[in-house]
């Protein structure tokens, strides 16, 4: 099977534990103000790779996975490829790799469930905590965040939420306490991980010629970041 | 009588013989623990470092040179004994008599020597002019027997960085013998080897061998007179951990008393001391702190060795390197660690006497090394940047366990193999010098076979390289005479006598050549096959520069397209050079290295067919040009993974610069990422890799502002170096070099 793929990147050690193979989907439905890779929105574009293609360049890399590492999955959105990335991860158990997704899960549908059957470790992204802000800055309903969420915990698979911090609009201590709320409702949510927006994208956006729609936010403090950490691991 | 210098150790075969290696083996103890045991720098060193601070900042202020002793030629036993501080100072003994002093060394060449005191505002006494006056140096010597193209090619630049005007280097002596057998001793063995030549027929290589152990003999007892100067006797063995690291010293001190050689690399000293360091610890005469700060004023001394260069050396070589390699921890061939406490106490002086360049410290990793000594090293990578990592599992079954590093990858058994070094040839510029039909268009020389220019609208993969076969052919044998020379010269009116003298007499030699600009020919290649070249000619007729038609697999993303044509190159290469035999029987061998060369290699190189234009620097070593990798880090690594060691046995040099950010979210994530790293590199039977983890910003301010950031160490091609004393435009080059950095 031919999956569409935006790029490679052979070290990646942000996107899940130890030494990473991320392979970033192209193609998504949202489009987050705080996107930092627009360019791999558009479904059209891509580089066609088949599963044993893509797999082939994994193994290359195995040598360096150690005891944790493996490969992700990111994007663009994964899960509109869902057939293709099941089929990538199955070839990937079959070779005893560690398996991980990084997704928005704002797709359902039999495929993505098939997905999950071959899937380790789920990073979701949890990018507000309330519908209107879902609406407004993401594009979709948090329903669907919430009901994948719901999936994931019902066939326990460890996952870890993640969410970008974008003062003003989820920096309130309201905003993490929710979160927090989300995560102690699912058992199998086994971490929380705040991450500080970052404007390094802003050149891709340039390239482009279409406007960052966060451009007018800054980063968070340090001191931000480790206060709202704080509260994430409070008792 | 030797049993009270020996108290304590197992015997073995290293009492009847000289074998360092047996009396390791027999006495080490390997250490699988962490560095929790390790004591932080104590108020004694803490001042002295300071006082040594102080002398490093006023260096920088003399544009990197203090003083030099324009009157006094270097030897041996030439200078009144020098302090740092006498009272402080545990471990004694300075070049010349006053710390960061230079002296001269006229034996490779009395020019460099003129030079180099004039760029600094000397001149070169009256007397040693006088001395040198009815005397023949090395660089005069070579300059007796060069042909005219053998001139022409270094003209060229298309061989440069040749030892043809001061010391080689690339020797480590085996200055641990001077510690267990006392100088007494290895006089007597001397002895013993000169008696049974005379029983041979005396031929030229004879009687030429009779010769050097006549001056290594006498060379001992300089050693002993320079030592005695300072108030040690050591004709006899060291009785305890001060005195071993004393001796050993000494040793190497005499070494870079007597010879200037590029590379003045140190050996495999630290498991050695710890041996001694344990037997007095079982005594209870030594503690830990103390253990730290004998292996601190040792380092000291290290970081305040130097050599006087012409700013034109600088070039090649920037940053004031010595390459005093110590190679750290690897693997026993009996399967034990030879990773000892004090493997850890030598890394640890980049925590107590803070990050540098000096000594070079290289840890020999291999898989099986003990987890906590690969996270300590990967810490103190993240922590320092000042160490490299070469590929234990790889050298061991060639160079057996008692191996060391010279310069920066140069594998050789201590006091048991030495090499010939030999620089490096441009292999970019060999490619259009092929194209051009023996035309060289930046120097405007004609060199090697002389064809006419390569025709065609578009240039044709095949011909191209049948064409780079036969130059390749013509410079291999000029390359190997070249060399041949060079070591005749230094040998006759250079030789390195006390190093020697630290050697076995019977010693294997290689013959240590390379190549710049494995990358640029790699992808210019890659891109005659998989893409349309079409050259552009000059006004002459010459190609000058090239119009690129579509897509080409560029070397560093792990495509076998292009890596195994790099791989190719390097066998080609040493496959012509073994054609033509080397002097004194030496084994050839091949490097892909360029310390800093690259920069200066590139400015003397046209444009080339990947893209790259007239002028721009190479990239370092083995690594792939700047910024062509797509596919990430490790793409990287892999293609530089599959250059064959068999055929570069002389080292592939890789520089990995990494940020902080891309390596882990956390200190501990990024150390144990580094770990992986490293063990999957060097599962793949990789050779050699630098590692930075470090910012671009961090660099760039340091550029902007030098005096806020004095002690920033960075690792370059085989060796650190402190990023100010970088020239402008190696410093700009090292900044626009790939950074992972996360996505």
């Amino acid at each position: 099977m031919i999956g569409f793929i935006h790029s490679f990147q052979s070290l990646g050690t942000i996107d899940g534990p130890g030494v990473r193979f991320v392979v970033f989907f192209q193609g998504c439905p949202l489009r987050c103000g705080c996107c930092h890779n627009p360019d791999t929105w558009e479904m059209q574009g891509g580089t066609a790779f088949t599963s044993e293609e893509v797999l082939e360049k994994v193994l290359r890399c195995r040598s360096y996975f150690g005891k944790e590492g493996g490969i992700t999955l990111s994007g663009g959105e994964p899960l509109l490829q869902a057939a293709f990335a099941k089929e990538l991860f199955t070839l990937c158990k079959e070779a005893g790799i560690h398996t991980c997704l990084d997704t928005s899960g704002c797709v359902w549908n039999e495929d993505v469930e098939a997905l999950l059957e071959v899937t380790d470790l789920v990073l979701l992204d949890i990018k507000y905590t309330n519908e209107e802000d879902y609406r407004r800055y993401v594009g979709c309903s948090m329903e669907q965040p919430l009901r994948f969420l719901a999936e994931l915990n019902k066939r326990h698979i460890p996952t870890t939420l993640r969410q970008v911090i974008i003062p003003p609009l989820n920096d309130g201590e309201d905003n993490i306490l929710r979160l927090k709320q989300i995560a102690l409702a699912h058992p199998c949510v086994n971490k929380i991980e705040l991450l500080p927006f970052r404007k390094i994208c802003e050149s891709k956006y340039e390239n482009m010629g279409i406007p960052f729609p966060f451009a007018k936010y800054d980063s968070p403090a340090k001191e931000k970041m480790s206060a709202l950490q704080d509260l994430l691991d409070a008792e | 009588m030797e049993q009270t210098y020996w108290n304590g150790f197992a015997a073995g075969q290293w009492m009847d013989e000289i074998n360092v290696r047996d009396f390791i083996q027999k006495n080490y103890v390997p250490y699988e623990g962490d560095g929790a045991f390790l004591a932080s720098a104590t108020p004694r060193t803490k001042a002295l470092m300071k006082k040594l601070e102080a002398l490093f900042a006023l260096e920088r202020q003399f544009d990197g040179v203090l003083d030099i002793d324009t009157a006094t030629v270097c030897t041996v036993a030439g200078f009144a004994p020098g302090y740092l501080d006498k009272d402080k100072e545990l471990i004694v003994g300075l070049q010349t008599n006053r710390p960061l002093k230079r002296g001269v060394n006229p034996f490779g060449g009395i020019r460099m020597v003129r030079q180099a005191c004039e760029a600094y505002g000397y001149k070169l006494s009256n007397k040693v002019e006088e001395e040198f006056r009815f005397r023949t140096t090395h660089n005069e010597g070579v300059y007796r027997a060069y042909t005219a193209e053998m001139r022409a090619a270094r003209k060229s630049h298309l061989i440069t960085g040749l030892p043809d005007a001061y010391g080689r280097g690339r020797i480590i002596g085996d200055y641990r013998r001077v510690a267990l057998y006392g100088v007494d001793r290895l006089i007597e063995e001397k002895q013993k080897d000169k008696r049974n030549l005379a029983s041979g027929n005396l031929d030229t290589e004879l009687i030429r061998r009779t010769e050097e152990l006549f001056q290594q003999i006498a060379f001992l007892g300089f050693l002993k007179e320079m030592a005695l100067s300072y108030g040690y006797d050591i004709s006899q063995p060291a009785r305890t951990a001060r005195e071993a690291i004393q001796w050993t010293y000494f040793a190497y001190l005499a070494a870079i008393k007597e010879q200037n050689g590029a590379a003045m690399s140190l050996g495999r000293v630290s498991t050695f001391f710890d041996i001694y360091i344990n037997r007095d610890m079982a005594q209870g005469i030594l503690t830990e702190e103390e253990a730290q700060e004998l292996v601190d004023d040792f380092v000291m001394k290290l970081r305040m060795a130097r050599h006087l260069r012409t700013p034109e050396y600088n070039e090649l070589f920037g940053g004031d390197p010595m390459w005093i390699t110590e190679a750290v921890g690897g693997m026993g061939e009996d399967g034990r660690t030879l990773v000892t406490k004090s493997s850890f106490r030598i890394l640890n002086t980049l925590y107590t006497l803070g990050p540098a360049p000096e000594p070079n410290l290289t840890v020999l990793w291999s898989t099986s090394l003990p987890e906590s000594f690969k996270r300590f090293c990967t810490k103190v990578s993240c922590d320092t940047d000042s160490i490299q990592y070469e590929n234990d599992d790889v050298m061991r079954p060639l160079y057996g366990d008692d191996y060391a590093i010279a310069c920066c990858v140069s594998a050789m058994r201590v006091g048991k193999q030495m090499q010939f070094f030999g620089a490096r040839c441009n292999l970019a510029k060999l490619l259009l010098l092929a194209i051009n039909g023996g035309y060289d268009t930046t120097s405007g020389i004609h060199l090697g076979p002389q064809m006419s220019v390569m025709e065609g609208e578009c240039l044709d993969f095949d011909t191209v390289m049948e064409r780079f076969d036969t130059y390749n052919q013509w410079l291999s044998h000029l390359y190997v005479n070249t060399m041949n020379v060079i070591h005749y010269m230094h040998d006759k009116y250079a030789y390195e006598k006390i190093q020697m003298a630290l050697h076995d007499t019977d010693v294997e030699r290689f013959m240590a050549f390379g190549i710049a600009g494995l990358s640029v020919v790699a992808d210019s290649l890659s891109a005659l096959k998989h893409a349309k070249v079409y050259p552009i000619k000059d006004e002459n007729g010459y190609i000058v520069d090239f119009r690129v038609e579509g897509n080409f697999p560029k070397y560093g993303n792990d495509d076998d397209r292009v890596d195994l044509i790099a791989k190719d190159l390097t066998k080609r290469v040493i496959t012509e050079l073994r054609k033509t035999p080397a002097y004194r029987g030496a084994i050839h061998t091949l490097s892909v290295l360029t310390i800093t060369s690259n920069v200066a290699y590139g400015k003397h190189t046209g444009a080339t067919p990947d893209g790259r234009k007239a002028g721009e620097p190479f990239a370092p070593g083995a690594n792939p040009m700047h910024n062509r990798e797509e596919n990430g880090a490790l793409a990287s690594l892999n293609s530089v993974a599959k250059l064959d060691y068999h055929d570069c046995r002389d080292g592939i040099s890789n520089t990995f610069s990494i940020t902080p950010e891309a390596l882990g979210k956390t200190e501990e994530a990024r150390v144990s990422n580094l770990v992986s790293i490293l063990d999957g590199y060097f599962g793949k039977m990789a050779h050699h890799i630098n590692v930075n983890v470090l910012n671009r910003e961090t660099l760039m301010k340091a550029y902007e502002d030098p005096e806020a950031y004095p002690n920033l160490t960075i690792r370059v091609s085989g060796y650190a170096v402190n990023f100010n004393k970088l020239s402008r435009e190696q410093q700009r080059e090292v900044i626009s070099r790939t950074f992972h950095e996360s996505v």
